[in-house]
């Protein structure tokens, strides 16, 4: 059996300097959450640890002092100091990368990207849906990446969207146009309140879900109520199965909706009963 | 009535059979699933089943009425017990009565086989040396983790 792939730790970029913004970018509030914290909770949904990475005079800003905090230890300024500087204090962790100002982020690409993950190559990474190029700030940043972007570095270059072009990394397509959608200025503040305040945005809705056998134990429930974006049971069993770490694929699984066998993309809508069926064994 | 159903308590053959009863019928096959008290080198103490009851009873239904339509049978009732059971209890009752013997072991031995296959229900497996666990989920799942599972490989139910 091949070695077990390196554990996944969450990594808040939230050092930047929000100039055009002209206030603290983290501080932004999205239905009464800041930004920091809606992105440092998100990751923390989905992998073990999660750290906010910041400048070592933003150590004791009180939106950040509070949590698990890696502190730039490279000399140099932009995201890349943050990845480099938590390669530098866990070597041997894959970091999710995640800038702090993506209001439209969900659970469900988050998943996806966890997911589609690729321990043999540099990162996983969505293609940006508006120039089909990475998104480095939305990534899997795999340890082996850590010694050549030390070099890409120290060439003096910094942008690590290119340093994802020209260096092995997996891409997927993002599942939502929107998803990835930054925020850099007052106005796209406004804009991004806006929509997600709209009837359209990309709605959370109340799935019950029931649990049987060894995931009933590994859930440690034999039911809950879960407020979700997933959209189908295939999404719904990746969110569930890594919150939950499920020994089991989801090939082995079958599943049911409303008391029927179901295909695993058919839509899911508010109120609806989802069972994952575990490999049966009656008789 | 529906032609398949679960118990908690110890299945009662006698009066499964009765429902099966035909002036018509010249014969009657039975299956009776037991548990067993070793399975792949391991010594079985007891077995728990748990199911999905609202879909296992639909889709077992449906299963028992599938054997109607295919063979020339007269009747057919599928009973499966849920809970805890110890070595030696019934775990699952089929009967089927028909015109000739034939076709009540082919339709009797449909049933089982599909119920097995097909009906969300699972079996837990408590063995001798306090281990357990879960047939046909827990080797697979060893093979997914990537580490600290230990192999059981209870692949094979108890009893067929």
């Amino acid at each position: 059996m091949s070695t077990a792939a390196p554990p996944v730790y969450g990594l808040i970029l939230a050092g930047g300097a929000s100039s055009r913004m002209r206030r603290d970018k983290a501080a932004l509030e999205y239905h009464g959450t800041n930004q920091l914290d809606r992105a440092y909770d998100l990751a923390a949904r989905h992998v073990p640890q999660v750290f906010v990475s910041v400048r070592p005079d933003q150590r004791s800003d009180p939106a950040r002092a509070q949590k698990p905090l890696i502190v730039d230890s490279i000399a140099g300024e932009g995201p890349i100091v943050g990845i480099r500087s938590a390669f530098a204090e866990m070597p041997h962790v894959a970091w999710l990368v995640l800038a702090c100002d993506l209001p439209f982020l969900s659970d469900t690409a988050l998943e996806h990207l966890l997911c589609a993950r690729d321990t043999g190559v540099y990162a996983t990474a969505y293609r940006s849906a508006h120039d089909d190029l990475p998104e480095p700030l939305c990534a899997i940043w795999e340890p082996a990446a850590a010694a050549a972007l030390a070099a890409y570095h120290a060439e003096g270059r910094g942008c690590p969207r290119k340093f994802l072009i020209n260096h092995r990394a997996k891409l997927i397509a993002a599942l939502d146009g929107r998803a990835l959608d930054n925020v850099n200025t007052p106005e796209e503040y406004a804009e991004a309140l806006r929509t997600l305040d709209s009837p359209t945005a990309p709605d959370r809705m109340q799935i019950k879900i029931h649990y049987y056998a060894l995931l009933r134990e590994q859930a440690g429930r034999s039911e809950e109520i879960l407020h979700t974006s997933a959209a189908t049971p295939e999404l719904l069993w990746a969110e569930l199965s890594s919150r939950y770490r499920f020994a089991l694929l989801r090939e082995q699984l079958k599943v049911a909706v409303n008391g029927e066998f179901s295909e695993w993309t058919r839509a899911l809508t508010a109120g609806d009963a989802v069972v994952f069926i575990p490999p049966v064994a009656g008789g | 009535m529906t032609l398949f159903r679960f118990t908690h308590v110890p299945i009662d053959a006698a009066v499964a059979r009765r429902e099966l009863l035909d002036g018509g019928a010249g014969g009657f096959a039975n299956f009776e699933g037991w548990v067993r008290d070793h399975n792949e080198g391991h010594a079985v103490s007891r077995l728990e089943y748990e199911a999905f009851v609202d879909l296992a009873v639909k889709e077992g239904d449906a299963i028992v009425r599938e054997a109607l339509r295919r063979f020339p049978i007269k009747h057919a009732l599928a009973v499966h017990r849920i809970g805890e059971l110890a070595i030696g209890e019934m775990a699952v009752w089929v009967g089927v009565s028909s015109v000739h013997r034939g076709e009540a072991f082919d339709a009797c031995r449909y049933i089982i086989d599909e119920v097995k296959h097909r009906l969300p229900i699972w079996k837990k497996e408590h063995y001798r040396n306090g281990d357990s666990g879960w047939v046909n989920c827990e080797r697979c799942a060893a093979a997914a983790r990537p580490e600290g599972a230990h192999d059981h490989g209870h692949v094979h139910s108890a009893h067929d």
